[in-house]
Protein backbone atom coordinates (compact mmCIF):
# COMPACT_ATOMS: atom_id res chain seq x y z
CA UNK A 1 0.00 0.00 0.00
CA UNK A 2 2.65 2.84 0.72
CA UNK A 3 4.64 1.45 -1.80
CA UNK A 4 1.47 2.08 -4.55
CA UNK A 5 0.85 5.87 -3.03
CA UNK A 6 4.71 6.65 -2.47
CA UNK A 7 6.62 4.71 -4.77
CA UNK A 8 4.91 3.45 -7.52
CA UNK A 9 3.81 6.93 -9.57
CA UNK A 10 7.97 7.37 -10.06
CA UNK A 11 8.01 3.55 -11.36
CA UNK A 12 5.35 3.85 -13.59
CA UNK A 13 5.31 7.48 -15.48
CA UNK A 14 8.56 8.83 -16.99
CA UNK A 15 7.63 12.32 -16.48
CA UNK A 16 7.44 11.68 -12.57
CA UNK A 17 11.05 10.54 -12.31
CA UNK A 18 12.02 13.32 -14.78
CA UNK A 19 9.88 15.69 -12.46
CA UNK A 20 11.32 14.14 -9.31
CA UNK A 21 14.97 14.58 -11.08
CA UNK A 22 14.16 18.09 -11.64
CA UNK A 23 12.80 19.42 -8.41
CA UNK A 24 15.52 17.70 -6.44
CA UNK A 25 18.15 19.65 -8.80
CA UNK A 26 15.95 22.74 -7.79
CA UNK A 27 16.10 21.91 -4.12
CA UNK A 28 19.76 21.26 -4.17
CA UNK A 29 20.99 24.81 -5.76
CA UNK A 30 18.17 26.66 -4.16
CA UNK A 31 18.12 25.98 -0.77
CA UNK A 32 21.68 27.76 0.01
CA UNK A 33 20.78 30.47 -1.72
CA UNK A 34 17.10 31.10 -0.07
CA UNK A 35 19.13 31.06 3.06
CA UNK A 36 21.33 33.77 2.66
CA UNK A 37 18.14 35.74 1.10
CA UNK A 38 17.23 35.25 4.27
CA UNK A 39 20.26 36.39 6.29
CA UNK A 40 20.82 39.14 4.45
CA UNK A 41 16.68 39.99 4.85
CA UNK A 42 16.49 40.35 1.11
CA UNK A 43 13.65 37.20 1.26
CA UNK A 44 11.28 40.01 0.16
CA UNK A 45 14.28 41.46 -2.48
CA UNK A 46 14.05 37.84 -3.73
CA UNK A 47 9.78 37.88 -4.49
CA UNK A 48 10.44 41.01 -6.41
CA UNK A 49 13.43 39.56 -8.87
CA UNK A 50 11.40 36.75 -9.60
CA UNK A 51 8.77 39.05 -10.94
CA UNK A 52 11.75 41.59 -12.42
CA UNK A 53 13.14 38.40 -14.65
CA UNK A 54 9.76 38.10 -16.71
CA UNK A 55 10.15 40.57 -19.63
CA UNK A 56 13.78 39.05 -20.30
CA UNK A 57 12.54 35.61 -19.80
CA UNK A 58 9.38 36.25 -22.30
CA UNK A 59 11.68 37.60 -24.28
CA UNK A 60 13.53 34.52 -24.13
CA UNK A 61 10.40 32.26 -25.08
CA UNK A 62 9.07 34.03 -28.01
CA UNK A 63 12.06 34.05 -29.47
CA UNK A 64 13.04 30.58 -28.85
CA UNK A 65 9.98 28.78 -27.39
CA UNK A 66 10.60 27.11 -24.38
CA UNK A 67 14.29 27.02 -24.00
CA UNK A 68 15.23 27.22 -20.83
CA UNK A 69 18.28 28.46 -22.08
CA UNK A 70 17.25 31.32 -23.51
CA UNK A 71 15.20 32.56 -21.05
CA UNK A 72 17.69 32.22 -18.39
CA UNK A 73 19.59 34.09 -20.85
CA UNK A 74 16.98 36.73 -21.26
CA UNK A 75 16.10 36.41 -17.28
CA UNK A 76 19.61 37.22 -16.17
CA UNK A 77 19.74 40.36 -18.20
CA UNK A 78 16.40 41.83 -17.09
CA UNK A 79 17.06 41.08 -13.43
CA UNK A 80 20.21 42.73 -13.49
CA UNK A 81 18.74 45.47 -15.70
CA UNK A 82 16.42 46.16 -12.71
CA UNK A 83 18.67 45.49 -9.43
CA UNK A 84 21.15 47.69 -11.14
CA UNK A 85 17.88 50.47 -11.80
CA UNK A 86 16.80 50.46 -8.80
CA UNK A 87 20.17 50.82 -7.13
CA UNK A 88 21.07 53.56 -9.50
CA UNK A 89 17.93 55.60 -8.80
CA UNK A 90 17.82 55.11 -4.80
CA UNK A 91 21.49 56.24 -5.22
CA UNK A 92 20.94 59.24 -7.15
CA UNK A 93 17.39 60.44 -5.93
CA UNK A 94 15.98 60.84 -3.26
CA UNK A 95 13.72 57.41 -3.06
CA UNK A 96 14.92 54.20 -0.59
CA UNK A 97 16.62 51.50 -2.33
CA UNK A 98 13.17 49.31 -1.21
CA UNK A 99 10.71 51.80 -2.80
CA UNK A 100 12.71 51.91 -6.44
CA UNK A 101 13.14 48.36 -6.28
CA UNK A 102 9.10 47.95 -6.14
CA UNK A 103 8.54 50.79 -8.68
CA UNK A 104 10.98 48.94 -11.05
CA UNK A 105 9.81 45.01 -10.63
CA UNK A 106 6.26 46.19 -10.97
CA UNK A 107 6.97 48.01 -14.32
CA UNK A 108 8.94 44.91 -15.45
CA UNK A 109 6.27 42.86 -14.47
CA UNK A 110 3.48 44.31 -16.58
CA UNK A 111 5.93 44.45 -19.57
CA UNK A 112 6.40 40.74 -18.89
CA UNK A 113 3.51 39.86 -19.28
CA UNK A 114 2.10 41.73 -21.89
CA UNK A 115 5.39 40.63 -24.03
CA UNK A 116 3.52 37.01 -23.31
CA UNK A 117 0.25 37.68 -23.78
CA UNK A 118 0.72 39.63 -26.98
CA UNK A 119 2.58 36.61 -28.74
CA UNK A 120 1.41 33.99 -26.91
CA UNK A 121 -1.56 32.05 -25.56
CA UNK A 122 -3.21 32.10 -22.34
CA UNK A 123 -2.08 28.64 -21.94
CA UNK A 124 1.86 30.11 -22.48
CA UNK A 125 0.74 32.98 -20.19
CA UNK A 126 -0.05 30.44 -17.79
CA UNK A 127 2.76 27.89 -18.43
CA UNK A 128 5.19 31.23 -17.38
CA UNK A 129 3.35 32.30 -14.12
CA UNK A 130 2.44 28.93 -12.49
CA UNK A 131 4.95 26.63 -14.06
CA UNK A 132 4.55 22.93 -15.20
CA UNK A 133 7.15 20.17 -13.33
CA UNK A 134 5.35 17.45 -15.12
CA UNK A 135 6.45 18.51 -18.51
CA UNK A 136 10.46 18.81 -18.09
CA UNK A 137 11.87 17.62 -21.34
CA UNK A 138 15.52 16.82 -21.18
CA UNK A 139 17.25 19.96 -22.29
CA UNK A 140 15.55 21.57 -19.62
CA UNK A 141 16.10 19.20 -17.21
CA UNK A 142 19.80 19.77 -18.39
CA UNK A 143 19.92 23.59 -17.96
CA UNK A 144 18.12 23.24 -14.67
CA UNK A 145 21.19 20.35 -13.65
CA UNK A 146 23.59 23.13 -14.95
CA UNK A 147 22.35 25.92 -13.31
CA UNK A 148 23.03 24.12 -9.69
CA UNK A 149 25.79 22.63 -10.73
CA UNK A 150 27.66 26.69 -11.47
CA UNK A 151 25.29 27.75 -8.16
CA UNK A 152 26.54 25.25 -6.06
CA UNK A 153 30.61 25.94 -7.33
CA UNK A 154 30.07 29.47 -7.50
CA UNK A 155 28.45 29.35 -4.28
CA UNK A 156 31.19 27.48 -2.62
CA UNK A 157 33.64 29.98 -4.39
CA UNK A 158 32.18 33.42 -2.86
CA UNK A 159 30.73 31.71 0.35
CA UNK A 160 33.79 33.02 3.17
CA UNK A 161 33.29 37.07 1.62
CA UNK A 162 29.40 36.11 1.51
CA UNK A 163 29.17 35.24 5.24
CA UNK A 164 31.50 37.92 6.37
CA UNK A 165 29.63 40.53 4.51
CA UNK A 166 26.04 39.21 6.21
CA UNK A 167 28.27 39.43 9.68
CA UNK A 168 30.14 42.50 9.70
CA UNK A 169 30.14 44.39 6.52
CA UNK A 170 32.57 47.27 7.71
CA UNK A 171 35.30 44.71 8.94
CA UNK A 172 35.41 42.76 5.14
CA UNK A 173 35.79 46.31 3.63
CA UNK A 174 38.81 47.06 5.72
CA UNK A 175 40.64 43.44 5.21
CA UNK A 176 39.58 42.61 1.68
CA UNK A 177 37.76 44.03 -1.59
CA UNK A 178 35.80 40.72 -2.24
CA UNK A 179 32.51 41.98 -0.65
CA UNK A 180 31.19 43.67 -3.44
CA UNK A 181 31.62 41.26 -6.32
CA UNK A 182 30.45 38.32 -3.53
CA UNK A 183 27.17 40.21 -3.08
CA UNK A 184 27.34 40.98 -7.57
CA UNK A 185 27.95 37.02 -7.90
CA UNK A 186 24.98 35.91 -5.17
CA UNK A 187 22.49 38.46 -6.97
CA UNK A 188 23.51 36.56 -10.24
CA UNK A 189 23.28 33.38 -8.37
CA UNK A 190 19.40 34.55 -7.33
CA UNK A 191 18.45 35.26 -11.00
CA UNK A 192 19.57 32.17 -12.33
CA UNK A 193 18.17 29.59 -9.69
CA UNK A 194 14.63 31.73 -10.35
CA UNK A 195 14.80 31.14 -13.95
CA UNK A 196 15.51 27.50 -13.04
CA UNK A 197 12.25 27.76 -10.69
CA UNK A 198 10.10 29.18 -12.94
CA UNK A 199 9.23 26.05 -15.29
CA UNK A 200 8.69 23.72 -12.62
CA UNK A 201 7.07 26.60 -10.15
CA UNK A 202 6.50 29.56 -12.72
CA UNK A 203 7.11 33.13 -12.13
CA UNK A 204 4.69 33.56 -8.46
CA UNK A 205 6.04 30.31 -7.20
CA UNK A 206 9.76 30.26 -7.88
CA UNK A 207 11.27 31.97 -4.72
CA UNK A 208 9.12 29.68 -2.42
CA UNK A 209 11.59 26.62 -2.73
CA UNK A 210 14.30 29.70 -2.28
CA UNK A 211 13.00 30.78 1.10
CA UNK A 212 10.34 28.55 2.48
CA UNK A 213 13.16 25.83 3.17
CA UNK A 214 15.51 28.34 4.35
CA UNK A 215 12.75 30.18 7.08
CA UNK A 216 11.87 26.37 8.07
CA UNK A 217 15.60 25.70 8.75
CA UNK A 218 16.23 28.93 10.91
CA UNK A 219 13.51 27.41 13.69
CA UNK A 220 15.92 23.94 13.48
CA UNK A 221 19.19 25.97 14.22
CA UNK A 222 22.02 28.14 15.24
CA UNK A 223 24.62 27.03 12.95
CA UNK A 224 24.94 27.98 9.49
CA UNK A 225 26.28 24.66 8.51
CA UNK A 226 23.00 22.74 9.48
CA UNK A 227 20.83 25.84 8.59
CA UNK A 228 21.84 25.03 4.77
CA UNK A 229 22.02 21.20 5.20
CA UNK A 230 18.30 21.32 6.80
CA UNK A 231 16.94 23.93 4.18
CA UNK A 232 18.50 21.77 1.09
CA UNK A 233 16.70 18.16 3.01
CA UNK A 234 13.43 20.02 3.49
CA UNK A 235 13.26 21.57 -0.31
CA UNK A 236 13.90 17.60 -0.83
CA UNK A 237 11.47 16.11 1.25
CA UNK A 238 8.55 19.19 0.18
CA UNK A 239 9.56 18.17 -3.47
CA UNK A 240 8.59 14.80 -3.32
CA UNK A 241 6.12 15.28 -0.96
CA UNK A 242 4.68 17.67 -3.56
CA UNK A 243 4.63 15.39 -6.48
CA UNK A 244 3.35 12.58 -4.63
CA UNK A 245 0.16 14.93 -3.62
CA UNK A 246 -0.23 16.24 -7.07
CA UNK A 247 -0.18 12.95 -8.70
CA UNK A 248 -2.90 11.70 -6.21
CA UNK A 249 -5.02 14.41 -5.60
CA UNK A 250 -4.86 15.59 -9.24
CA UNK A 251 -3.88 19.77 -7.76
CA UNK A 252 -1.16 21.63 -10.19
CA UNK A 253 2.54 20.14 -8.90
CA UNK A 254 3.75 23.76 -8.27
CA UNK A 255 1.63 25.00 -5.67
CA UNK A 256 1.75 21.15 -4.26
CA UNK A 257 4.96 21.62 -3.55
CA UNK A 258 4.95 25.02 -1.91
CA UNK A 259 1.78 23.76 -0.07
CA UNK A 260 3.91 20.79 1.79
CA UNK A 261 6.78 23.30 2.29
CA UNK A 262 3.88 25.84 3.60
CA UNK A 263 2.95 22.80 6.10
CA UNK A 264 6.15 22.11 7.53
CA UNK A 265 6.78 25.50 7.62
CA UNK A 266 3.74 26.10 9.89
CA UNK A 267 4.58 23.48 11.84
CA UNK A 268 8.06 24.31 12.75
CA UNK A 269 6.79 27.97 13.45
CA UNK A 270 4.81 26.38 16.43
CA UNK A 271 7.30 23.57 17.72
CA UNK A 272 10.61 24.28 16.02
CA UNK A 273 13.46 24.98 19.30
CA UNK A 274 14.89 27.85 18.29
CA UNK A 275 12.40 29.96 18.57
CA UNK A 276 9.31 28.10 18.03
CA UNK A 277 6.34 29.55 19.54
CA UNK A 278 5.81 26.41 22.06
CA UNK A 279 9.10 27.21 23.63
CA UNK A 280 8.93 30.65 23.73
CA UNK A 281 5.31 29.95 25.83
CA UNK A 282 6.06 27.10 27.50
CA UNK A 283 10.29 27.58 28.05
CA UNK A 284 10.22 25.10 30.85
CA UNK A 285 11.54 25.99 34.92
CA UNK A 286 14.54 27.81 33.96
CA UNK A 287 17.75 26.61 34.53
CA UNK A 288 20.25 26.56 37.14
CA UNK A 289 23.23 28.83 34.97
CA UNK B 1 62.04 57.46 12.04
CA UNK B 2 58.96 57.84 8.94
CA UNK B 3 55.40 58.24 9.95
CA UNK B 4 52.82 55.51 9.80
CA UNK B 5 50.37 57.98 8.93
CA UNK B 6 51.01 61.58 7.61
CA UNK B 7 48.05 64.33 7.37
CA UNK B 8 48.95 66.85 5.24
CA UNK B 9 46.06 69.62 5.96
CA UNK B 10 43.35 67.31 5.74
CA UNK B 11 39.74 67.93 5.41
CA UNK B 12 37.77 65.13 6.11
CA UNK B 13 33.46 65.10 6.09
CA UNK B 14 30.59 64.54 4.37
CA UNK B 15 28.60 65.78 1.76
CA UNK B 16 31.14 68.89 1.35
CA UNK B 17 30.70 69.62 5.23
CA UNK B 18 33.76 69.34 6.74
CA UNK B 19 33.75 66.51 10.19
CA UNK B 20 37.51 67.68 10.36
CA UNK B 21 38.94 70.24 9.63
CA UNK B 22 42.70 71.09 8.21
CA UNK B 23 44.29 68.62 10.07
CA UNK B 24 48.44 68.76 10.36
CA UNK B 25 50.23 65.51 11.81
CA UNK B 26 52.03 62.37 11.65
CA UNK B 27 51.52 59.41 13.38
CA UNK B 28 54.63 57.83 14.87
CA UNK B 29 55.16 54.13 14.33
CA UNK B 30 55.02 52.49 17.99
CA UNK B 31 52.90 55.63 19.22
CA UNK B 32 50.40 54.79 22.07
CA UNK B 33 47.30 58.26 21.37
CA UNK B 34 44.53 58.62 22.83
CA UNK B 35 41.95 60.64 20.32
CA UNK B 36 39.93 62.84 22.91
CA UNK B 37 37.39 65.24 22.03
CA UNK B 38 33.68 65.79 23.21
CA UNK B 39 30.86 64.47 20.59
CA UNK B 40 30.89 65.60 17.36
CA UNK B 41 34.68 66.65 17.38
CA UNK B 42 35.14 64.35 14.76
CA UNK B 43 37.13 61.48 16.38
CA UNK B 44 34.51 58.82 14.12
CA UNK B 45 35.48 60.49 10.96
CA UNK B 46 39.49 60.89 11.41
CA UNK B 47 39.17 56.87 12.68
CA UNK B 48 37.47 56.26 9.41
CA UNK B 49 40.35 58.58 6.95
CA UNK B 50 42.77 56.50 8.69
CA UNK B 51 41.96 53.20 7.70
CA UNK B 52 40.91 54.56 3.90
CA UNK B 53 37.22 53.83 4.72
CA UNK B 54 36.76 57.62 3.66
CA UNK B 55 38.42 59.94 1.39
CA UNK B 56 39.69 63.08 2.19
CA UNK B 57 37.25 66.28 0.93
CA UNK B 58 41.34 68.01 0.70
CA UNK B 59 44.48 67.36 1.80
CA UNK B 60 46.11 64.08 1.94
CA UNK B 61 46.39 61.03 4.26
CA UNK B 62 49.87 59.28 3.46
CA UNK B 63 49.99 55.92 4.58
CA UNK B 64 53.62 54.30 4.64
CA UNK B 65 51.87 50.83 5.90
CA UNK B 66 49.35 48.64 3.45
CA UNK B 67 45.82 49.02 3.81
CA UNK B 68 45.26 45.72 5.38
CA UNK B 69 48.32 46.38 8.02
CA UNK B 70 45.25 48.59 10.26
CA UNK B 71 42.81 46.48 12.13
CA UNK B 72 39.82 49.25 13.56
CA UNK B 73 37.38 48.53 15.87
CA UNK B 74 34.59 50.59 14.64
CA UNK B 75 32.06 52.90 17.35
CA UNK B 76 29.43 50.47 17.49
CA UNK B 77 30.77 47.90 15.12
CA UNK B 78 27.45 47.15 12.37
CA UNK B 79 27.27 43.42 13.26
CA UNK B 80 24.56 41.24 12.86
CA UNK B 81 24.17 38.99 15.91
CA UNK B 82 21.36 37.21 15.09
CA UNK B 83 23.38 35.93 12.14
CA UNK B 84 24.43 31.94 12.95
CA UNK B 85 27.84 32.00 13.47
CA UNK B 86 29.28 30.74 16.65
CA UNK B 87 32.05 32.83 18.21
CA UNK B 88 34.99 30.83 17.25
CA UNK B 89 34.17 30.99 13.45
CA UNK B 90 33.77 35.07 14.09
CA UNK B 91 37.07 35.38 15.86
CA UNK B 92 38.97 33.46 13.40
CA UNK B 93 37.91 35.75 10.69
CA UNK B 94 40.82 38.05 12.08
CA UNK B 95 43.40 35.52 10.07
CA UNK B 96 41.67 36.96 6.83
CA UNK B 97 45.16 38.71 5.72
CA UNK B 98 46.84 34.85 5.66
CA UNK B 99 44.22 32.97 4.72
CA UNK B 100 41.85 35.08 1.95
CA UNK B 101 39.06 34.04 -0.01
CA UNK B 102 40.24 30.40 -0.04
CA UNK B 103 42.59 29.97 2.87
CA UNK B 104 42.61 26.96 5.65
CA UNK B 105 43.32 28.16 8.96
CA UNK B 106 44.88 25.24 9.87
CA UNK B 107 46.10 23.39 13.42
CA UNK B 108 47.97 26.18 14.05
CA UNK B 109 45.35 28.83 13.39
CA UNK B 110 42.95 27.26 15.05
CA UNK B 111 45.37 27.29 18.16
CA UNK B 112 45.88 30.79 17.58
CA UNK B 113 42.18 31.77 17.91
CA UNK B 114 41.89 29.39 20.82
CA UNK B 115 44.57 31.27 22.46
CA UNK B 116 43.33 34.59 21.51
CA UNK B 117 40.14 33.80 22.68
CA UNK B 118 41.78 32.57 25.95
CA UNK B 119 43.44 36.32 26.35
CA UNK B 120 39.90 37.67 25.94
CA UNK B 121 38.83 35.80 28.59
CA UNK B 122 36.02 34.13 26.28
CA UNK B 123 37.40 30.60 26.78
CA UNK B 124 34.52 27.80 26.74
CA UNK B 125 32.66 30.16 24.29
CA UNK B 126 34.10 29.07 21.51
CA UNK B 127 30.73 26.91 20.11
CA UNK B 128 28.25 29.86 21.45
CA UNK B 129 26.32 31.77 18.55
CA UNK B 130 27.66 35.45 18.76
CA UNK B 131 23.66 36.37 19.46
CA UNK B 132 24.26 34.58 22.67
CA UNK B 133 27.06 37.19 24.10
CA UNK B 134 26.38 40.17 26.51
CA UNK B 135 27.53 43.05 25.44
CA UNK B 136 30.59 43.24 27.28
CA UNK B 137 31.94 39.08 25.87
CA UNK B 138 30.52 41.36 22.10
CA UNK B 139 33.53 43.75 23.24
CA UNK B 140 36.10 41.36 24.13
CA UNK B 141 35.17 39.13 21.16
CA UNK B 142 35.75 41.76 18.80
CA UNK B 143 39.23 42.66 20.99
CA UNK B 144 40.04 38.66 19.89
CA UNK B 145 39.40 39.43 16.48
CA UNK B 146 41.56 42.50 16.15
CA UNK B 147 44.42 40.26 18.42
CA UNK B 148 43.96 37.60 15.01
CA UNK B 149 44.83 39.94 12.65
CA UNK B 150 48.04 40.73 14.23
CA UNK B 151 48.15 44.55 12.48
CA UNK B 152 50.91 47.13 13.15
CA UNK B 153 48.62 50.03 13.41
CA UNK B 154 45.67 49.52 15.83
CA UNK B 155 42.29 51.91 15.71
CA UNK B 156 40.07 51.76 17.98
CA UNK B 157 36.75 53.52 18.18
CA UNK B 158 35.54 54.10 21.86
CA UNK B 159 36.39 50.33 22.93
CA UNK B 160 35.45 51.06 26.30
CA UNK B 161 32.12 52.61 25.27
CA UNK B 162 29.26 50.84 27.72
CA UNK B 163 31.63 48.70 29.02
CA UNK B 164 32.36 47.80 32.98
CA UNK B 165 35.12 48.50 35.15
CA UNK B 166 36.95 44.62 34.68
CA UNK B 167 36.29 44.17 31.13
CA UNK B 168 38.09 48.30 30.46
CA UNK B 169 40.87 46.93 32.65
CA UNK B 170 41.37 43.68 30.93
CA UNK B 171 41.16 45.32 27.64
CA UNK B 172 42.64 48.09 28.44
CA UNK B 173 45.80 45.17 29.35
CA UNK B 174 45.55 44.34 25.94
CA UNK B 175 46.16 47.67 24.70
CA UNK B 176 48.98 47.96 27.10
CA UNK B 177 50.31 44.60 25.42
CA UNK B 178 49.92 45.65 22.17
CA UNK B 179 52.28 48.95 22.60
CA UNK B 180 54.58 46.62 24.40
CA UNK B 181 55.10 44.40 21.58
CA UNK B 182 55.63 47.60 19.35
CA UNK B 183 52.33 48.18 17.71
CA UNK B 184 50.93 51.62 17.26
CA UNK B 185 47.73 51.82 19.03
CA UNK B 186 45.20 55.00 18.48
CA UNK B 187 42.17 54.94 20.74
CA UNK B 188 39.68 57.37 21.09
CA UNK B 189 38.58 57.87 24.40
CA UNK B 190 36.23 59.95 26.95
CA UNK B 191 37.77 59.00 30.19
CA UNK B 192 40.30 61.85 30.85
CA UNK B 193 41.85 59.69 33.82
CA UNK B 194 42.27 57.07 31.68
CA UNK B 195 44.08 59.09 29.62
CA UNK B 196 46.14 60.60 31.92
CA UNK B 197 47.74 57.42 33.41
CA UNK B 198 47.95 55.73 30.39
CA UNK B 199 48.55 57.39 27.29
CA UNK B 200 51.56 58.49 26.46
CA UNK B 201 50.34 61.07 23.67
CA UNK B 202 47.00 62.58 23.15
CA UNK B 203 45.47 64.14 20.02
CA UNK B 204 42.69 66.85 21.30
CA UNK B 205 40.56 67.31 18.50
CA UNK B 206 37.36 69.98 17.88
CA UNK B 207 36.99 69.38 14.50
CA UNK B 208 39.82 71.40 14.26
CA UNK B 209 43.06 69.82 16.13
CA UNK B 210 43.35 71.59 19.51
CA UNK B 211 46.74 70.06 20.40
CA UNK B 212 48.57 66.84 19.68
CA UNK B 213 52.21 66.04 21.64
CA UNK B 214 52.17 64.50 25.17
CA UNK B 215 49.66 64.07 26.94
CA UNK B 216 50.82 66.15 30.26
CA UNK B 217 51.07 68.83 27.29
CA UNK B 218 47.72 68.51 25.77
CA UNK B 219 45.41 67.42 28.48
CA UNK B 220 45.25 70.99 30.07
CA UNK B 221 42.36 72.69 31.73
CA UNK B 222 42.78 75.56 28.96
CA UNK B 223 42.91 73.12 25.47
CA UNK B 224 39.85 71.33 27.00
CA UNK B 225 37.92 74.38 27.17
CA UNK B 226 38.93 75.37 23.94
CA UNK B 227 37.98 72.19 22.79
CA UNK B 228 34.37 72.80 24.07
CA UNK B 229 33.83 75.88 22.43
CA UNK B 230 35.19 74.73 18.51
CA UNK B 231 32.64 72.44 18.53
CA UNK B 232 30.49 74.29 15.85
CA UNK B 233 27.01 73.13 14.67
CA UNK B 234 27.09 71.74 11.43
CA UNK B 235 25.70 74.30 8.91
CA UNK B 236 23.67 73.51 5.98
CA UNK B 237 23.97 77.36 4.86
CA UNK B 238 27.94 77.77 5.53
CA UNK B 239 30.08 79.29 2.44
CA UNK B 240 32.82 77.05 1.12
CA UNK B 241 36.08 77.14 3.22
CA UNK B 242 38.44 79.99 1.92
CA UNK B 243 41.22 78.26 3.67
CA UNK B 244 41.31 75.91 1.15
CA UNK B 245 42.95 76.20 -2.17
CA UNK B 246 40.20 77.18 -4.67
CA UNK B 247 41.02 73.90 -6.79
CA UNK B 248 40.38 71.82 -4.05
CA UNK B 249 36.20 72.38 -4.67
CA UNK B 250 36.51 71.30 -8.03
CA UNK B 251 35.18 68.01 -7.26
Amino acid sequence: MPFDILIAPFVEFAFMRRALAGIMALALGGAPIGVFLLLRRMSLVGDAMAHAILPGAAIGFLISGLSLFAMTFGGLIAGFAVALASGLVARGTATKEDASLAAFYLISLALGVAIVSVRGTNIDLLHVLFGNILALDDATLMVIALNTTITLVVLAAIYRPLVVECVDPVFLRTVSRAGGLAHLAFLALVVVNLVSGFHALGTLLAVGLLVLPAGIAQFWSRDLTRVIAIATGVAMAAGYGGLVLSFHADIPSGPAVILIAGAIYAASVLFGPVGGLVRRLRPGRHLEA
Amino acid sequence: MTALVQFDDVTLGYDRHPAVHHLDGAIAPGALIALVGPNGAGKSTLCRGIVGLLKPLAGTIRRTLDARDIAYLPQSADIDRTFPISVFDFAATGLWRRTGVFGGIGARGRAEVARALAAVGLSGFENRAIGTLSGGQTQRLLFARVLLQDASLIVLDEPFNAVDAKTSADLLELIRRWHAEGRTVLAALHDFELVRTHFPETLLLARGLVAWGPTREVMTPDHLARARDMCEAFDDTAAACVAEPPHAHAA
